[in-house]
């Protein structure tokens, strides 16, 4: 069975990149609002090649946190992204999510 | 994420232990904090220690807000909970539908059934399979309060003995296949055994979400849907 569909496992995927030499960025969504489309603790790995593990959003908002988990890699500063899906955003997307929602990002060593 | 409590953390979880990672988002640093013990970072004030605590059982993860603290000092609360289990009873053809959904759903799953040409690896790869006869199997397996328990066999004799077992524990679910008739025989017999009119009224039977299932995966699809909503569904008929 593919594992990373597997509820509640993307620490061990961000652990298993680390131990393969790769930096790594954990993405947690902290807090929502409204009709977000991930609960709280939701999360998402990012390595420094692309790879991505898990989600914040239903796919609404995943490439804007792989681009500040970036510079979270690069620095290693935590950050915390705050966003807000508007309906016309997830028409964008081709997605029914709307709400807002707060992530934390941050490096792990 | 530190290192040590990255260790930590994924420790916990591979043992099944509760525990909560609590990040004070304004610095980053982490602390760790088990039933027992915390271990971490930064220290937490007694009364803020037992809310982390109480989000735990709570199975809650969550923004917890200092109101000591008007800077607006603020620590996100991560509950990572063992698995919910599934206790499936009967090795049956339905099972091989229903342990692989349960297990992509992100449950424990365990099939019981005494009879050893049903419970076998080829028929389940990759399951945990309990040969014990089932009240036995669950006074081991100790259903609680993240645990679901089906009986799928049909048979009176392993389905009973489940049932009784998991109607005198803290099963979040307990789901019986049969068809109305046979639920009403079986609801008749558990009365006979002593059982409650409030012990038999948790059983769910017929078994599984009315959407027509016919086919194993789709009997397995209503099961998974029925529980999925007794667990998150808070105002869904189920």
């Amino acid at each position: 069975m593919n594992d990373t569909l597997m509820a509640d496992n993307i620490v061990e995927q961000a652990a298993a990149w680390r131990a393969a030499g790769r930096r790594v960025a954990l993405a947690t969504v902290v807090s929502t609002w409204g009709s977000s489309p991930r609960p709280v603790g939701s999360q998402m790995a990012v390595d420094d090649r692309g790879s991505m593990a898990g989600s914040v959003s239903g796919g609404c908002i995943e490439s804007a946190v792989a681009h500040e988990a970036a510079k979270t890699m690069e620095d290693g500063e935590p950050r915390v992204l705050s966003f807000g899906i508007t309906n016309e955003m997830a028409w964008e997307v081709g997605l029914a999510c709307g709400g807002q929602v707060q992530v934390y990002v941050e490096a792990v060593e | 994420m530190k290192r040590e409590i990255l260790d930590r953390l994924l420790a916990a979880k591979a043992a099944a232990i509760p525990a909560a990672l609590v990040t004070d988002l304004s610095s980053g640093l982490q602390t760790l904090v088990y039933e027992d013990t915390v271990h971490g970072g930064f220290g937490l004030e007694p009364d803020l220690l037992d809310e982390v605590r109480r989000r735990i059982r709570q199975d809650r993860s969550g923004l917890l807000v200092d109101p000591q603290d008007e800077d607006g000092f603020r620590l996100f609360v991560h509950v990572h909970n063992p698995a919910m289990r599934l206790l499936i009873v009967g090795a049956v053809h339905i099972a091989q539908a229903l342990a692989p959904l349960a297990a992509l759903t992100g449950y424990d799953v365990t099939v019981i059934d005494p009879r050893g040409s049903f419970a076998t690896e080829a028929r389940f790869p990759g399951v945990k399979l309990n040969h014990l006869w089932p009240d036995e199997a669950l006074a081991e397996l100790k259903p609680d309060v993240r645990t679901a328990v089906v009986t799928l066999t049909h048979d009176p004799k392993l389905d009973d003995p489940a049932l009784i077992a998991a109607l005198r524990s803290a099963a979040f679910y307990v789901g019986a296949l049969g068809s109305k008739r046979t639920h009403a025989l079986r609801l008749d017999r558990l009365r006979d055994e002593g059982l409650s009119e409030a012990e038999v009224k948790r059983i769910r039977g017929p078994v599984g979400l009315s959407i027509g299932a016919v086919t194993p995966a789709e009997i397995a699809i209503s099961i998974m849907g029925q529980i999925t909503c007794v667990r998150r569904g808070e105002n869904h008929p189920c």
